[in-house]
């Protein structure tokens, strides 16, 4: 007896080891997380006196206020006229201190307000990578020496860097957001459920409810339950051999990568909901019978609708893996490097995890953050879309 | 169709102890089953029975367990069907159509013969949409007042309304296991049925309950034909008019309730009822 209870308080006690392991594990990730991806959501501003009438830029208010202004300013040499302005200000060592997202951050003032081009006007625009990444954590001397320069004469100021949730890839790490990405996995995402819940929850009805058990469903499900098993980026070369090279539909697009991760999705949902099905007590089956419901009555009037927690539950695991998937989509080419956002499912696009995996590789040291910051938005994805679903489960469950 | 037919506790006349009586003068039966057999794979489960239900009594079916008594009550509405391995031969008509002929609709067929099985088994959802959702699904109440007199009233006749009337929102589940198996009647004869089978509807319940539920049947038999399943022999000898003997598969015997407890014509028959066996 002793000895059982010994035996007992052993094992509670392995399942706490291994549950604050876990915990302690998860803990570490995130702070690690949060604390090297916060910075990369703020950036540093540094205040430049620019004397427009004086400088090399040729521009006329008046265009500015016409519809194509962007055009005229990028058509302009405003990266000299910066580094001009900012040795003027700073000293010989500061003309590369500003980068894109300065030249970007210039543009937009002057088109909000194009009697700046009349007067010389001091402008708080984001600095370049090298002397932000300086600031924020050091970096070689002279970059240092610059930070120091500028603080001593109150010309640097930390702020939320709004541009990284509403801009794209760029070259520049100083420049770069993640909207595109957001948006490619927005889209990739919707292809994907659009295709794998009806397909798959529909399947599983059929397996389920219909069909004859036989040497033929046997083999449907054994395949099934392979398919679940298969690795990633076999799906890929799939996605690669069929929708890329014998549809020709279109490279890098949110409609393929969407259409390969349904494949990917499609086994987890059919089993999930199967299962979901399959707890159903006979006796409310045998109840709609009883009151003459046709077999179709009985499954969309009372076997799915008390299925539905359960297959939505599959349903997010399935989804969660689809939108954390990297491999496959690199076989269909959603590798590439895309600065502008998709308007449309076969827009060429990016997409969050493959943004994280491209950023990750990069040398370029402010892309270190950037990183970090673009898998703390790709937490928060998921987050949303797993509260949401839990949320719509919990609606279908408290109707009963 | 006797449905607004009155009859009260006097019995009919005959004395019906065949297993496949003789028809009576003026009295067809509602159901007929002629020479039923069930097999499970390649396994009888039952041989070769032969009953008439008739409109206005209740048939109860006694018996030890595994005899085949809740077999024979499903194949009158085919229940069967949705048991892949079971295969059902013989004969069975309702009203003199063959149950078991392609023309019969089995949607049709399981609303014209309704079943209330053994466990309380209303649907998760609100008391009113459990007796409403048959008629919907049957288009009997096309508007909501419709609706609403047909659950009413068949929540009265199942003796329930007292109890929930106030509560028609709440789920089927809340009530309790008596309750619950009433609401499963009001929701059989909400379709308005001819014929309603009760499979054990007691056996889950207390003796309060169980008193309730009786009581209902007495209610019940001037509506409808009622063909009920029971292990619990005063149950049977207290509600039913007719009762048949199952064992091993046969029907041993069938006759007037009150002749089969007290002066069964076969042994076995008398082994049951005084306890030998079952």
């Amino acid at each position: 007896m002793r000895r059982r209870y010994a035996a007992e308080r052993r094992f509670r006690l392995a399942g706490l080891f291994a549950v604050s392991l876990s915990a302690l594990f998860l803990a570490f990730l995130l702070t690690n997380m949060a604390w090297k991806g916060l910075s990369g959501f703020t950036h540093y501003e540094a205040a430049v006196p620019i004397d427009f009438p004086r400088s090399d830029l040729v521009l006329d208010p008046a265009a500015l206020k016409g519809p194509d202004a962007s055009e005229i300013i990028a058509g302009a040499d405003v990266e000299g006229a910066l580094s001009k302005a900012a040795s003027a200000a700073f000293g010989p060592g500061a003309e590369e201190m500003f980068g894109a997202a300065a030249e970007r951050s210039l543009g937009r003032q002057l088109i909000r307000d194009p009697e700046l081009l009349s007067r010389r006007a001091v402008l708080w625009l984001p600095v370049g990578s090298k002397i932000d990444v300086a600031a924020k954590q050091g970096s070689d001397a002279a970059a240092e020496s610059l930070v120091q320069q500028l603080q001593s004469k109150n010309a640097l100021r930390r702020t939320v860097n709004t541009d990284f949730l509403t801009e794209s890839d760029a070259t520049d790490p100083s420049a770069v957001g993640i909207w595109g990405a957001l948006k490619g996995t927005f889209l990739t995402i919707m292809v994907t459920m659009a295709l794998a819940f009806p397909i798959g929850v529909l399947a599983a009805v059929y397996l389920e409810e219909f069909a004859r058990r036989n040497r033929w469903t046997d083999a449907i499900e054994v395949s099934i339950n392979n398919l679940a098993a298969v690795p990633s980026i076999i799906f890929g070369l799939l996605g690669l051999a069929v929708f890329l090279n014998f549809m020709h539909l279109p490279r890098s697009a949110p409609l393929v990568g969407g259409l390969t991760l349904a494949l990917m999705t499609m086994p987890v949902i059919v089993i999930a909901s199967r299962n979901a099905i399959m707890s159903v007590p006979p006796s409310i089956r045998d109840a709609a019978l009883g009151v003459g419901a046709s077999k179709m009555q009985v499954v969309f009037h009372h076997v799915l609708p008390l299925a539905l927690p359960g297959i939505l539950t599959g349903t997010i695991i399935g989804m969660a893996r689809a939108l954390g998937e990297t491999a496959p989509l690199l076989m269909i080419g959603m590798r590439a490097f895309i600065a502008a956002p998709a308007q449309g499912i076969t827009d060429p696009s990016s997409v969050l995890p493959v943004q994280i995996f491209l950023w990750s590789d990069e040398v370029d040291r402010g892309f270190v953050e950037k990183t970090s910051a673009a898998i703390i938005v790709l937490l928060l994805f998921m987050l949303l879309m797993n509260g949401l679903a839990i949320y719509l489960r919990n609606r279908f469950e408290q109707r009963w | 169709m006797s449905t607004n037919q009155i009859i009260g506790d006097v019995e009919p006349p005959e004395v019906q102890r065949d297993s496949a009586p003789e028809p009576q003068a003026g009295r067809t039966p509602k159901m007929r089953a002629r020479d039923v057999s069930v097999f499970y794979s390649d396994k009888q489960a039952l041989k070769d029975v032969s009953i008439d239900i008739h409109d206005d009594r209740v048939t109860a079916f006694i018996g030890p367990s595994g005899c085949g008594k809740s077999t024979f009550l499903r194949t009158l509405n085919r229940m069967n069907d949705t048991i892949p391995t079971a295969r059902v031969t013989g004969h069975i008509e309702l009203d003199g159509e063959d149950i078991n002929s392609p023309d019969m609709d089995v949607v049709q067929l399981r609303a014209r013969v309704g079943m209330v099985f053994q466990k309380p088994n209303p649907f998760p959802k609100s008391i009113f949409e459990n007796v409403a959702y048959g008629p919907r699904i049957h288009g009997l109440g096309n508007t909501k007042a419709e609706l609403e007199e047909i659950v009413e009233k068949s929540l009265k006749r199942a003796g329930l309304w007292d109890e929930v009337k106030d509560r028609l929102t709440e789920s089927g589940i809340s009530l309790s296991g008596g309750q619950q198996q009433r609401l499963c009647i009001a929701r059989a004869i909400a379709v308005d049925p001819e014929v309603i089978l009760m499979d054990e509807t007691c056996s889950a319940l207390d003796p309060i309950a169980t008193a309730k539920i009786e009581e209902l049947i007495h209610e019940l038999r001037g509506r409808y034909a009622i063909a009920i399943v029971t292990h619990n022999m005063q149950q049977a000898a207290r509600v039913s008019q007719r009762t048949a003997f199952f064992h091993l598969g046969e029907m041993i015997e069938y006759g007037k309730t009150s002749e089969i407890f007290t002066n069964p014509t076969q042994k076995r028959t008398q082994d049951y009822i005084t306890g030998r066996y079952g």
